[in-house]
């Protein structure tokens, strides 16, 4: 009796999998509600079927974790420094052109400026209210830097093997690089570049 | 849709609570905040009933004019606080966590009991050091704090606060001080109604609704030591680039009254208060509406009474299975057996 169900779930879900799954943003992408998922949640499954073509047999290895460098304050600032685990995957500058493009836009996001100061006086002015109306500026930066994220991961990083993870979906405090094997794996269950789950339920 | 769908805000692990799908957060113990806005809506309509009719013709139109705004900025900025995610950090992930350890463990000394976790950061020439959370299991950022009461970790965490049932950090301070401050020109500003009021009427019998109005003038009367010593003192805060937890703790007092150890004071009044209050507003970490990956859903979350209403409520069988259905149907995922 189950055996159908599943099969008539299989045809289903395949249809609707994309759509839960690999919902692109549309219009405003509200990542303070949520309204829909976060675009790199779409988009590292896109990534992972990007992985899938290009190393077919291709399983979670390690993870690396850049940390965040708090020299200058609480600004948001990741480290440059290059893992070892990276040493043999990815050539330095383009890891290190990576991080500083990164670390440029949120500090574009966080820069207090003229146009920082009249978003404040004006949301000030109508009580705050403009910030459940208006994306702020920080918000269209984010945008921007998942845009950057997919696109990296597209051109530098897949092709070698690795992932990253935007810094958002971690609360801002690593930048997660997933480095993938490309060793054949012999029927072990595999996982995305997610949390790892378990293999049959 | 024949999937599961879970929103993030209904595993999340602190002690708050959502309404509205996700929408608005509060903190568990949502305090004195129902008493707080009791005490303003009742002041408040009260002076609107009894005081704005007589200085309406014998003053201006301005008075009523004016307490409305001062009323809906307070009320508004009282529930943004109340209702903002005050700049929670969301728990670190498993790999991360390990990785941490990993690292304590390498640069730590092998004994029975394990050192303190902190790490030593220079931040402008200041020594920092960063605590690890045992709860949270990261190391917390600096001006972080983790709140008992909420159980989250908070950025910038200045207090949290029984008056409006939340933390306030780095998202809703500008929120709390707007409200503190225009809740200090609102009660002035209706005691000193109140008190023309009275003086400018003649001597009229005592009785009931006398009493009922002069009560604004006791509940401002009461209440505006309290709330211009709040802005004061925020005031303060907000020049020198200070949280309350900081300066309770004397984190950066080197000398009696001089605050030139801060390490993020922009070392200036202007600068500091701009900073502070008309900053880049940054987004909510935690995205509460977000949907967490099927494959992540909790069992308890799948089997228990939270079902999609699409799902059957009493086959628990098929609730498992179309839980599990996209780790199924993925195909990197192994069949399941059944």
């Amino acid at each position: 009796m189950v055996k159908p169900l599943v099969t008539a779930a299989s045809t289903l879900a395949s249809a609707f999998l994309p759509l839960s799954l690999c919902r692109c943003p549309t219009g405003k992408d509200d990542f303070s509600t949520g309204i829909d998922p976060p675009p790199s949640l779409g988009n590292m499954a896109t990534e992972f079927h990007n992985l899938q073509d290009l190393r077919h047999t291709a399983t979670l290895a390690t993870k690396v974790f850049i940390q965040r460098d708090y020299r200058d304050g609480t600004v948001c600032k990741f480290q440059t420094k290059f893992p070892e685990e990276l040493d043999n995957r990815i050539e330095r500058a383009l890891f290190e052109d990576t991080i500083k493009t990164l670390n440029n836009y949120y500090a574009e996001a966080e820069k207090i400026s003229g146009q920082s100061y009249l978003e404040g006086c004006l949301a000030c002015a109508s009580a705050y209210i403009i910030f459940l109306c208006m994306e702020t500026r920080y918000e269209k930066v984010l945008r921007k830097i998942s845009m950057y994220i997919q696109e990296q991961n597209e051109k530098i990083y897949a092709p070698r093997g690795l992932l990253i993870t935007d810094p958002v979906e971690r609360g801002m405090r690593v930048i997660e690089i997933s480095i993938f094997d490309d060793r054949i794996s012999s029927g072990s269950s595999s996982s995305g570049s997610s949390v790892s789950s378990g293999s049959a339920r | 849709c024949w999937l599961m769908v879970v929103r993030k805000w209904e595993v999340f692990p602190g002690r708050n609570r959502f309404y509205c799908d996700g929408r608005i957060i509060v903190a568990r113990q949502c305090g004195v905040l129902p008493l707080t806005l009791g005490l303003i809506v009742v002041t408040s309509v009260l002076f609107f009933i009894f005081d704005c009719p007589f200085l309406v013709t014998h003053l201006t139109i301005c008075i009523p004019v004016v307490a409305g705004v001062l009323f809906l900025f307070v009320v508004i900025t009282l529930l943004q606080t109340s209702f903002t995610d005050p700049g929670i950090l969301p728990r670190a992930l498993p790999e991360e966590v390990t990785n941490t350890e990993r690292q304590i463990d390498n640069s730590g000394s092998v004994t029975y009991r394990p050192p303190p976790r902190t790490k030593e950061i220079i931040i402008n020439g200041e020594v920092v050091k960063l605590k690890y959370c045992f709860t949270c299991k990261m190391f917390r950022p600096p001006r972080t704090s983790h709140c008992s009461l909420c159980d989250n970790c908070v950025e910038r965490f200045d207090h949290h606060c029984p008056w409006v049932g939340n933390c306030v950090g780095k998202r809703n301070y500008r929120f709390f001080y707007t409200f503190i401050v225009s809740l200090s020109f609102l009660t002035s500003f209706i005691l000193g109604c109140v008190i023309t009021h009275l003086t400018l009427r003649s001597q009229g019998d005592k009785g009931f609704l006398q009493a009922l109005q002069e009560s604004p003038l006791v509940v401002c009367f009461f209440s505006i030591w309290s709330t211009l010593g709040l802005s004061g003192f925020h005031t303060y805060l907000v020049a020198s680039n200070l949280t309350t937890n900081e300066d309770i703790k004397g984190s950066w007092s080197t000398k009696r009254g001089e605050e030139s150890g801060n390490p993020y004071s922009y070392n200036g009044i202007f600068r500091n208060c701009c900073a502070v209050l008309c900053g880049p507003m940054p987004p909510s970490l935690i995205d509460r509406r977000g949907f967490l990956p099927p494959d992540v859903i909790p069992r308890t979350v799948a089997s228990g009474s939270e079902l999609h209403p699409f799902m059957a409520k009493n086959d628990t069988n098929m609730v498992r299975v179309f839980a599990s259905a996209p780790s199924f149907l993925h195909p990197r995922y192994p069949k399941i057996n059944i």
